[in-house]
């Protein structure tokens, strides 16, 4: 997992329309990743919409939160669509993991991310990340705003 | 900063006079969504158990966007009548295809309460910040999906009702709750 201090590897990724998004995107606000194994599996579906439910508490504090997981672009369209998320869903599925594997958050032997979070400054710098012990266990948003309202 | 509430990590909050609590035996904690399949599921094995059971609002509306009308509606009920909110709570989770608003009324006026009243609190601003206490406890409690149980203020992992069945046990007497 990557660790508090070190520069955010710069990452370009389509979104759930398609569209290119970057860590630049974020620069001046705080940005939270989360990366997550695989849309519409269960515990993903439950880790979605628990954050969905405070992206507003999120916003409130100067923050954005994006999801990444390597399914594909349209993929994430329906996911987002199944669950009513607002919260945008990149696709690091080409090259496959990269982004995750950039953020050490990539399971080789599964194919697919870790749960975990990282907090990216307003200025590039990972200020905390956070890796769930297993892939079933959903890190709760009391860390997000753990981490937020930390520092 | 913006005036929003701390979400960060804290314990579950203990029992106060706002709580919902039902039954004699060791107490148990539980965040429950009243719109999810596996709260129904579990929800009759769970009640039936020689707990002091607390239940506590945890609508997820995300993912099933019936859930905060169905909170905000137990809590309106529970302003008139704490017995009545009880019966309305199993009901719900007793029968999940019939929770629209007729079904709701219907259920109001079988329990003998003010049906005006009720529509007009179920849209109050006492209900959702009543119904918002609770979730947020739960989000600062590290609440990731429904059901989940505390007791002695620790989460309750794993399988839920194994869980809650070996707390209750710790009571040692068996004795079902009194209604």
């Amino acid at each position: 997992m990557i660790a508090p201090g070190t520069a955010a590897p710069g990452f370009s990724l389509p979104d759930q329309d398609g569209t290119a998004v970057g860590l630049s995107d974020f620069a001046g606000r705080r940005l939270i990743l989360a990366f997550y194994p695989l849309d519409f599996s269960p515990v993903c579906t439950d880790q979605l919409s628990i954050y969905q439910e405070v992206a507003g508490e999120i916003e409130a504090r100067d923050a954005a939160l994006v999801g990444i997981s390597v399914d594909s672009f349209p993929c994430h369209k329906a996911f987002r669509k199944q669950l009513g998320l607002t919260i945008p869903l990149l696709a690091d599925f080409h090259p496959k993991g990269a982004v995750c594997a950039a953020y050490g958050a990539y399971i080789e032997d599964y194919g697919h991310a870790n749960r975990s979070l990282v907090l990216i400054d307003a200025n590039g710098v990972v200020r905390w990340s956070h890796a769930a012990p297993t892939p079933l266990e959903i890190p709760g948003a009391n860390l997000i705003f753990d981490a937020l309202e930390g520092g | 900063m913006p005036a929003s509430p701390w979400l960060g990590s804290a314990d579950v909050p203990e029992l106060d006079a706002g709580d919902h609590v039902r039954g004699t035996g060791p107490l148990a904690v539980v965040y429950l969504d009243l719109a999810c399949p596996r709260c129904a599921a579990s929800w009759a094995a769970i009640s039936s158990l020689p707990l002091q059971l607390c239940v506590r609002h945890f609508p997820v509306a995300s993912k099933r966007p019936r859930s905060p009308a169905l909170h905000a509606a137990a809590e309106a009920v529970a302003s008139q009548s704490e017995p009545a909110f009880w019966d309305f709570w199993d009901s719900l989770l007793a029968d999940r295809a019939r929770v629209d608003d007729p079904h709701l009324w219907r259920r109001v006026e079988s329990l003998g309460l003010d049906l005006e009243r009720f529509q007009r609190d179920r849209r109050g601003d006492a209900v959702a910040a009543r119904v918002r206490r609770d979730f947020e406890s739960g989000i600062r409690a590290g609440v990731v999906a429904t059901p989940a149980g505390f007791a002695a203020g620790q989460a309750l992992g794993g399988d839920l009702l194994a869980a809650l069945r070996q707390v209750a046990g710790r009571s040692g007497t068996g004795r079902s709750h009194a209604r």
